[in-house]
Formats: C-alpha cells, structure tokens, sequence
C-alpha cells in the first residue's frame, strides 16, 4: 500500500486534469458548497489501525483514480493504512455475503441499495456520522435516507456515496422526424411514439432480459407509472393488483414496437444498439452519453442526444429509482473508529467534491449542499442526473426495504413478470399470480 | 591403553523398537497410508457435499441462519413451474447435446485415426475449443447470437442477401435453447473426440486385417470390430459428458443467464440464481441436491447399459 500511495500522490495533479477533461468542468475553480459549522464526532482512531475495503469498479476511469487519491490524503493525514479494491458489480454481493457469513475480510463493503438491510445484523451503526454529515451539508436526500437508515428507525446502517439514474436517452432528430419534440408524458402517447418510430426503421429498446440495472429499471417504470408497486406500506405483496394488470396490457401493446431481441438483452445490448444507431429511444445512465461524446466516431450522435426523465404515466413525479453505492461497516472490523473517520473523510467537501466532479454526473450527490457542484453545470444535458437522490421510489417501493426486496430484484421477478407477457408466454393474469408466488416466497422467509 | 569392549550376543540380537514394530503392523501401515487421501476426501469432497445436502432441508438465507425445515423446499420445488422448467431443459440440453457430440465426436476421432498429413496439427487444433476457457467462448457465441451484431445475421443478411432480417437467436425461447446446444455441442466435441481417439487406437489393426481378408465391408467392419471394441471407452467417455453436461453452468450463465422469460435455466443456472443472488442458500441447495437422482441414473444407465453388456466379455446378450 505504500507504494501505491506514492504512485497515486504522484497522480493527482493528473486527476485534477482528468476530471477536468471527463466534465467540461474545472475541478480546479473555487467551490460553491457551503459546509455548516458543525462539530465532528470524537473518534478516537485506533492505533496502529488499518483499513480494507471493497467497493464496485469503475465505470468512468477518473472515479476511481480520485477516489484511491482521496484514501491516500488520508492515509497520509491520519498514518491509516487504506487498500482498496474494486470488484465488478455482479460479484459484489457475493463477497458481501461471503464477508457476512464467514465474519472475516474487509472491514468496509461498498455495496448497492439495499445491501446494508441484508446484513443488517452484521453492521455498525453510523448514525453519528451520518448525523454530522447531514447537518453540515444541507441534510440527506430522500433516497440516501430511505436507503441508508434502518426501517421505521432514525438509525443508520449504511452511508451512501451516491446513486446512478436510468433516465430517457433518445434521438432528438429522429423524433422531430415523426412529429415529436420530447417523449410524451402519457402512456397513450409513448405508445404511439414508438409505434411511429418503429415504423420509421429507429425503434426504441428497453431491456427485458435478465439484466440487473436495465431491465429491473424498465419494469419497475412500467409498473411504477400505472401505480403498481411489489409492496403496500406495510410491507404486504401487492403485486398482483390490477394496476400491475394494466401495465402489463401496456407492456404487451407496446413490446412489438421495440427492436427484435430485447428479452435477451443484457445491461449493455441497449448502449451497443443505441451507439450503432440501431435504436432512438432506450433509458440509460449518464456513461453512454459521455461515451459517445468522447469518441470522435460517435460525436454526431451525443450532439443529436437527449436526456429526459421516466415519463409520469399515472404517477405524480417521474418514477425512477436510483442505484445507490452504500458504504457498510462490518462488526468483525478490528478499527471501527478508524473504518468511521475514513467514511466522514471520504464525504467531506474537500474529497467529495473533486470526486463527485470526476465522475462526470455518472454519481449523483446524497448530500443536498453538493448539488452545486461544478459537474452540474458542466454540460446541460448531465443536469437531469442531479437530482437522482430527490427520487421518492426504490427497489420494494412502497414498503419497507428488506433482504426480500433485494431478492426480488436479483432474481428478476419482475422483468420475468414483463418479458412473459410481451412475448406471449403468459396472460398478464398469469404473470402476475407467478411473480406473486414467487414474491410472497422470498417475502415468506427474508422479510425480516 | 584402550580396552574394547566387544558386543554381547544379546545386544546384537536386540528386538526393535514399539515404533518400528508398530510400522511394521500391516492394519497400522494401511490406515496410515490411508488417512491422508481420506482426510482430504473428507474435508474437500464429503463435507462440501454433507453441507449442501443439509442445506437442503433448511430455511438458510444469505445472511441469516436457518433451521430444519424437512422436505419443505422441496415439496416447494415440487410446484414451482420453474423448477420443472428447469429439469425439462436440463434433460433436453443434456439428450440432445450428448448425441450431437458423440455424433460428431465419433465421426472426427475416425477421421483422425486415418494417417494423413499435418496429423498432429489438426488434433491439436481439434483440442482448442477445449482449451479455451468456457466463459472466453460463452463471450464469443454470446457475440454470434446477438439479435443486432451476430456475425450469422451480418453474412447472411448483408452478404449473402438470403434473409431481409436478423435472426434473434437468444429472444425467443426455442431458439435461445438451440442456440446454447450448439455452443454446448462446440465445446464438447473435443473432449469425445480425442478421448474416442485414443480408444480407436488401442484396436488391433490384425482384426481389420483378419475382417478384411474375410470379405468385410467398411460398415460391416465399424460394425462388428470398431464399435464393440469401442464400447468400454464410449460409456466412461459417455457417462463424463452426460455429468459435465446436465451440471453445466458457464455457458448458459455467460450467454442468457437463464433468459428469456426464464427459457433456458439449466438446474445448475437456477440453483445459483435462487441460492446466491435470490440469497435463498436451503431452496438453492435443494435444487442442486435435486440434481442428483438425475445424475445418478444417468451414471448407472450409461455404465450398465454400455459397458457392463456381456457381449463384451464374450457372452451373448440377454
């Protein structure tokens, strides 16, 4: 680690540089992020203490240069050893519950959403510093707190770094094309949207496959924005409702619209598709954008791009739910103390913010004082992604987060649900019962 | 002036040690040599295994402890159409892959079995679908089939102009099933190929000679020398593929991870989807444990069936 620490010293004038190429912004203009006076909680660190974390890998190169930069000035700043490693998303739960069950390897698991519910009883509690880090920097946003706290509880159980959006990314050309200036808002009129698109060859795309991010968005949109959810508040499955009835009507009318092989598709097959100008109409997080932009090749296309928010449908506000990194703290960490200053050092605006700039808006802020970060302002069409953490919806929305919601999500319950309709597998009426034995199983035992 | 003493007759005649009388005792030295090969059998074999099965009878979840719950996951099982789904695949993938590689695994080990130039290159390269890391070739059919880049769709629709669209391999059920047969077939072929090959090569050339100068036919030869002398080596060869087949996990995991709508789960595929990422560890556990009787039958029909026929050992079939 000492040797990385050098190598990484060394870097960070070229991290400055990177995020500077990466954003369009300055990393290196005064900040606007107003921090409170708030005292920090004692932490006594503990001697001769060292630290290990896991966290998912990168998906634009700055975030992970900035961030190891950042565990460094800490490194140097407190004689904390900090190594980190990344791991791809797929395989971060599996070590987490590895790490759980064995009660030994990393003292801080960076994971998703939900992952500090699943391990609740294997966790520090963060509530100080989560305490402090709220009063300093404007307060948690609704996402990071419903994530971050325990049920029904003011206790945090995980500290959120950030979440990512899967909104609307669509050709603007070709929908002026088709006498349309934006995605309607309306379920009707995304119906006819894509109906027109498909017939002017440039088809829309949303993942049915058994993809984690995509096609877990498009479900829970499709459900979300009739007024379906997998849960009521109290936690009961009511799932098959006829509100799900009615979205997956919807789902069917309008999956002959999409491009062919949308039930195999992947969390990458609607960035490969959209890039080759296959379709003009997918939702995505910010890196394909930023991916066609920074290609000479594919430059054209990010210029004609547009980002939009999830329609409403029937819902009151957009419904998209963020994917959220979530720090945890394992019991088992010998330097508890040390793992909690290291946190509150990674979220505090001296580090935060050059990283959160670095990151391209890929990661938005949990802390509201950070929405006046550079990256905001750096490109217009990366500002939707701001306010990812203002999102009222989550995975198991409307009732309480648990290891069951989790489940629910990485057995791909509910696309299996959308995909058997829209390819005629199944009655909505059918999928509907199916994805609710299946719920009420998971539920049955993990919705606790 | 030194004085020697000579040694007595009773020190030259001094029994061994308990230590070397004890490895001299043939039950201690059999136990001994035994121990470590069982110790590891226990620890990296039985216990994994032991785990699994009760596991298997529990409500374990990732994170939680379970307690004994009896059949429970499996009369669970026992209704889940996903479940059923999952065994009515893995039978059909493994049936109709096993026969596709030993189709065409035969035909290429007696094609290599001839002498011809370049012999040993082209085995070597027949080797390389098995040398290639499984999820490395998942990547490169996952490529093949994709609905919009397929390399097939891009020949025949671009090139050859015999189709006006893409063939959607992986998004429709049947397809999606065929397609990863196909993969599977790829990759098993070597591993029969090459093992049938060494069989071909341990006949005696002196019975082709002998069936020859009596008056038989190239089939009559294949029939009646090639493929009783085969027998043996086809049912281990079989029954290993039927195994790496019924339990295979890469292929399907890298390519569809059991799409669509849940089409082409394999047991495995859906053990590790409930167990791992559904955290349910008793009702994954149960799945992988339901794999069992199904391997099991296949072991002993395939190893009754082929090559314990009396024929073989010079007795006429029952």
């Amino acid at each position: 680690m000492k040797n990385d620490i050098t190598r990484r010293e060394a870097l960070a004038l070229g991290v400055s540089v990177a995020a500077l190429a990466a954003t369009g912004a300055s990393a290196q203009t005064a900040s606007t992020i107003k921090a409170a006076d708030v005292p920090a909680p004692k932490l006594a660190i503990e001697k001769g203490a060292s630290l290990r974390m896991l966290r998912p890998v990168r998906f634009v190169q700055a975030d992970e240069d900035v961030f190891r930069a950042n565990a460094a000035k800490f490194s140097k700043e407190t004689g904390v050893e900090v190594k980190v490693d990344f791991v791809g998303w797929e395989d971060i739960n599996q070590q987490t519950a590895v790490t759980s069950n064995s009660g030994a390897g990393p003292d801080i698991i960076i994971g998703f959403s939900d992952a500090p519910h699943i391990y609740i009883d294997k966790l520090v509690e963060l509530t100080d510093v989560a305490d402090y880090l709220g009063k300093r920097y404007g307060g948690w946003l609704p996402l990071a707190q419903k994530y971050g706290k325990r049920n029904k509880s003011d206790a945090w159980i995980g500290l959120p770094f950030g979440a990512t959006a899967g909104p609307l990314i669509y050709r603007k050309s070709v929908l002026q094309s088709i006498g349309f200036d934006k995605v309607p808002e309306d379920h009707a009129g995304i119906l006819d949207l894509c109906q027109k698109l498909h017939k002017a060859g440039k088809p829309a795309g949303f993942a049915l496959g058994n993809a984690k991010g995509d096609g877990n968005g498009f479900a829970n949109w499709a459900l979300w924005s009739h007024n379906a959810s997998l849960l009521d508040e109290e936690g009961n499955v009511v799932i098959n409702s006829k509100e799900t009835i009615a979205a997956l009507k919807w789902v069917k009318d309008i999956y002959p619209s999409f491009i062919a092989g949308t039930p195999s598709w992947n969390d990458v097959s609607n960035n490969r598709a959209y890039s080759s100008q296959e379709i003009s109409l997918t939702a995505n997080g910010v890196s394909l954008y930023f991916s066609l932009k920074n290609d000479p090749a594919t430059k054209a296309i990010a210029d004609d791009s547009e980002h939009q928010l999830l329609p409403k449908g029937l819902a009151k506000v957009s419904p998209m739910a963020g994917l959220t990194l979530n720090a945890m703290l394992f019991k088992h960490s010998q330097y508890p103390n040390a793992a909690k200053a290291f946190l509150q050092f990674m979220l505090e605006k001296d580090q935060y913010e050059p990283w959160l700039n670095a990151n391209s808006g890929y990661w938005s802020q949990p802390l509201a004082a950070y929405a006046e970060a550079a990256v905001w302002s750096s490109d217009p069409k990366v500002k939707i992604f701001k306010d990812t953490m203002q999102s009222t919806y989550y995975d198991g929305y409307k009732g309480p987060i648990s290891t069951a919601t989790g489940a629910v999500s990485a057995d791909y319950v509910l696309i299996q649900m959308c995909a058997a309709v829209a390819t005629g597998a199944s009655t909505p009426e059918a999928a509907a019962a199916e994805a609710e034995q299946r719920a009420k199983r998971y539920f049955r035992r993990q919705g606790r | 002036m030194s004085v020697t003493t000579l040694p007595s007759r009773g020190m030259a005649l001094r029994q061994p040690g308990w230590i070397a009388r004890l490895l001299d005792y043939k039950p201690f030295l059999i136990v001994m040599c035994l121990a470590p090969a069982i110790g590891l059998l226990t620890v990296f074999l039985t216990y994994p295994l032991g785990l699994g099965v009760w596991l298997a009878f529990t409500d374990t979840t990732i994170g939680q402890r379970g307690i004994f719950i009896g059949l429970e996951n499996f009369q669970y099982l026992l209704k889940d159409p996903l479940w059923w789904n999952a065994v009515f695949y893995s039978v059909f993938y493994t049936g109709v892959a096993t026969i596709g590689k030993f189709a065409l695994g035969f035909w290429l080990a007696l094609l290599l079995n001839n002498h011809f130039p370049l012999k040993s290159l082209l085995r070597a390269i027949v080797l390389l679908p098995w040398i290639v890391p499984t999820v490395l070739s998942a990547l490169a059919f996952w490529w093949i089939y994709d609905p919009q880049f397929s390399i097939i769709s891009y020949l025949l629709v671009d090139v050859l102009h015999i189709r006006s669209t893409n063939i959607d391999f992986l998004g429709t059920p049947w397809p999606a099933r065929f397609s990863l047969i196909a993969a599977n077939i790829w990759r098993g072929i070597p591993f029969v190929a090459i093992s049938l090959l060494a069989g071909l090569q341990t006949i005696s050339p002196s019975l082709y000679e002998a069936a020859m100068l009596d008056g038989a036919s190239a089939w009559q030869r294949f029939r009646y020398i090639t493929f009783p002398m085969m027998m043996p080596i086809l049912a281990i060869v079989m029954t290993f593929s039927i195994i790496f087949t019924f339990t295979d996990f890469q292929l399907v995991y890298a390519i569809t991870r059991g799409g669509p709508v849940n089409s082409t789960h394999l047991l495995a595929t859906l053990a590790f989807q409930r167990g791992i990422a559904g955290g349910e560890l008793g009702e994954g556990a149960a799945i992988a444990v339901s794999m069992i009787p199904f391997l099991v039958f296949a072991t002993l029909f395939s190893y009754f069936g082929l090559a314990r026929r009396k024929w073989q050992q010079g007795e006429a079939n029952d």
